[in-house]
């Protein structure tokens, strides 16, 4: 087993890193100013030439970028080449709005791929492993992403896609994976279907470790999966503009490796639109290095996260970002206060009494800002006595309160009561009309 | 044996809810004696006791509801002005608590059956067998 895809970027002195990230900088903003009328009139109207970025740090000056620059640009305004170069588009599902077109040349998809031998080495996958690819396959970019990921370090793929669970255990056990990578919400959904066919992950197959992303999860989540299946569960991130699912934790699972030659990120304070302080919870921007078809220029992802540049104790000497607390567009204001979906699951999967789904629900009543917090009662946790189930609707209500500072109604529902997913899981419903 | 095993489930206060746990036991065969439904808001708890309570909690464990088994008397009661006070007394005197309890009565051997959950079951047992009192055996109930 290797240590390292790539020693020599991985490893290299932050200084080197620095001085190599300050050259790319320099070579794409002019790249992009020089490829596109979208980036020209954007410098232009924030007073910029690309000769007023010599170091690292007049990234400051450049103008931010968005979701919405993405979507009044469709389906390729923000493309630096031509269509001939393009070698595959993806297309995001548009489940926060209008979808948006990403694009890549053959470079783009190797520098994907690249990124991601590095990720799953990190984490002791290689030649021998057989990763199932329980993501969705097409348009999404999860799927073709790890599939090609996989296939760079020389792992053997089970390209299962989503969906059809029940064959997706019998191929598990029938060709021996040994590393899934799919939704968090749907390898729990996967347990539990096993369990029913009497399969036991840990036991009955040779399953080691689980890549999970593309919606956000809680470190007691992680703690529930691994104590419940004998696996290692490992966050991966990426956006489908940034290429897609790209970056992973690696074996420490101590924060998300942003290579740096790929990337330049900075965490800023939504309000300001200043960079935060390293530790700091803040907006994750990210500016590509290495990036031709659809390059990214101070583009703001929309997820809330926290920046350490402290290399890790692996010997990547990469920045890290810490487990995405939610995006943007994922927090609801409840009776205005800032909710992030992961900060309910993370006080849910601390009770042991609670089943792996929750949903959120969200309604008004006259003035009023309702949310009702429907949670699955485990068999383990029932007994007979409604005042049992009484308190510990209160003691979920309790934990709630004093984490998110607004009082949640608990609603407790019989297991397979709240809807699995396959993709990403749909935690909360926003019944109000604004 | 005197003591009897209820079969609790837990159930969302939704209508169609008590047809499915129904159902799953007429599908398995399994025959309900007693049942009271207990309600908290948004969710209650059945409680019943059957003719084959392993039969009926794998049926409904396997059919995805929320099950638990509990201990609880079957009494047998007499059928005068006053059945009831004799039971009750003699556990109040004897310091028993009664959680909840439920009654039915047997078409076959004519009889009114008081199913009791109370907080010291032996000392339940051993109080009501003192005063004289008849508690069903599981395989009375099964029998029945």
């Amino acid at each position: 087993m290797i240590e390292y895809w790539n020693p020599r970027i991985e490893r290299m002195p932050i200084e080197d890193l620095h001085k190599m990230q300050e050259e790319r900088l320099r070579y794409f903003v002019r790249y992009v100013y020089n490829h596109s009328s979208f980036y020209r009139q954007r410098f232009r109207e924030a007073g910029v030439e690309p000769d007023d970025i010599k170091k690292l740090s007049d990234v400051t000056k450049l103008p931010f970028t968005s979701k919405r620059d993405l979507r009044d640009t469709y389906p390729t305004g923000m493309f630096c080449l031509p269509e001939n170069w393009v070698v595959r588009y993806h297309v995001s599902s548009g489940t926060t709005g209008k979808p948006t077109v990403v694009g890549y040349t053959q470079g783009d998809v190797d520098t994907w791929s690249e990124s991601l031998a590095r990720g799953l080495t990190s984490i002791g996958l290689g030649r021998g492993d057989i990763i199932q690819v329980s993501y969705g396959y097409g348009l999404f970019t999860g799927g073709l992403g790890l599939h090609y990921g996989s296939e760079r370090i020389g792992a053997t793929v089970l390209p299962t896609g989503t969906g059809n669970t029940e064959r997706q255990i019998e191929l598990m056990q029938d060709l021996g994976s040994t590393a899934i990578a799919c939704t968090p919400s749907y390898f729990l959904y996967i347990n539990e279907v096993a369990q029913k066919m009497g399969v036991s992950i840990r036991d009955d197959t040779r399953l080691k470790a689980g890549i999970f992303g593309a919606e956000p999860w809680s470190e007691e989540t992680r703690r529930r999966i691994e104590d419940s299946t004998g696996i290692k569960a490992y966050d991966i991130y990426g956006t489908s503009e940034m290429s897609g699912p790209l970056f992973t934790e690696c074996h420490l699972q101590n924060g998300i490796h942003i290579w740096a030659d790929m990337f330049l990120i900075e965490v800023i304070d939504p309000k300001t639109m200043e960079q935060v302080d390293d530790g700091e919870r803040g907006e994750l921007v990210v500016t590509s290095l290495d990036k031709w078809a659809f390059p990214l220029i101070r583009y703001r992802i929309g997820d809330i996260t926290i920046l350490n540049n402290e290399p890790c104790e692996c010997g990547r000497t990469h920045p890290r970002i810490m487990r995405i607390l939610g995006r943007t567009d994922d927090m609801i204001i409840v009776r205005g206060i800032n909710v992030f979906p992961s900060q309910v699951e993370s006080v849910l999967m601390r009770i042991p009494e609670i089943g792996n789904n929750y949903q959120i629900i969200v309604d008004r009543k006259g003035p009023l800002d309702v949310m009702t917090v429907k949670v699955e009662v485990t068999e383990s946790a029932f007994s007979d006595k409604i005042a049992d189930l009484m308190s510990l609707s209160n003691e979920v209500s309790r934990q709630l309160k004093s984490v998110l500072n607004i009082t949640a109604k608990v609603e407790l529902v019989e297991p397979g009561a709240i809807p699995r997913s396959e993709g990403k899981a749909r935690r909360v419903i926003d019944k109000r009309k604004v | 044996m005197e003591v009897i095993k209820q079969i609790s489930v837990f159930a969302e206060n939704k209508p169609g809810r008590m047809a499915r746990v129904a159902r799953t036991l007429a599908d398995a065969g399994v025959n309900i004696r007693a049942l009271t439904i207990a309600e908290a808001g948004d969710f209650g708890v059945i409680r019943m006791v059957v003719d084959d309570t392993e039969r009926g909690y794998k049926a409904l464990h396997d059919g995805g509801f929320t099950v638990s088994e509990t201990d609880v008397l079957a009494v047998e009661l007499k059928d005068v002005p006053g059945g009831l006070y004799e039971i009750a007394n003699t556990l109040g005197m004897n310091n028993v608590n009664v959680d909840y309890a439920y009654a039915f009565v047997t078409a076959k051997f004519k009889r009114a059956m008081l199913i009791l959950r109370v907080d010291d079951i032996q000392r339940a047992t051993e109080v009501l067998n003192e005063a004289g009192v008849r508690l069903a055996t599981r395989e009375e109930i099964q029998q029945i």
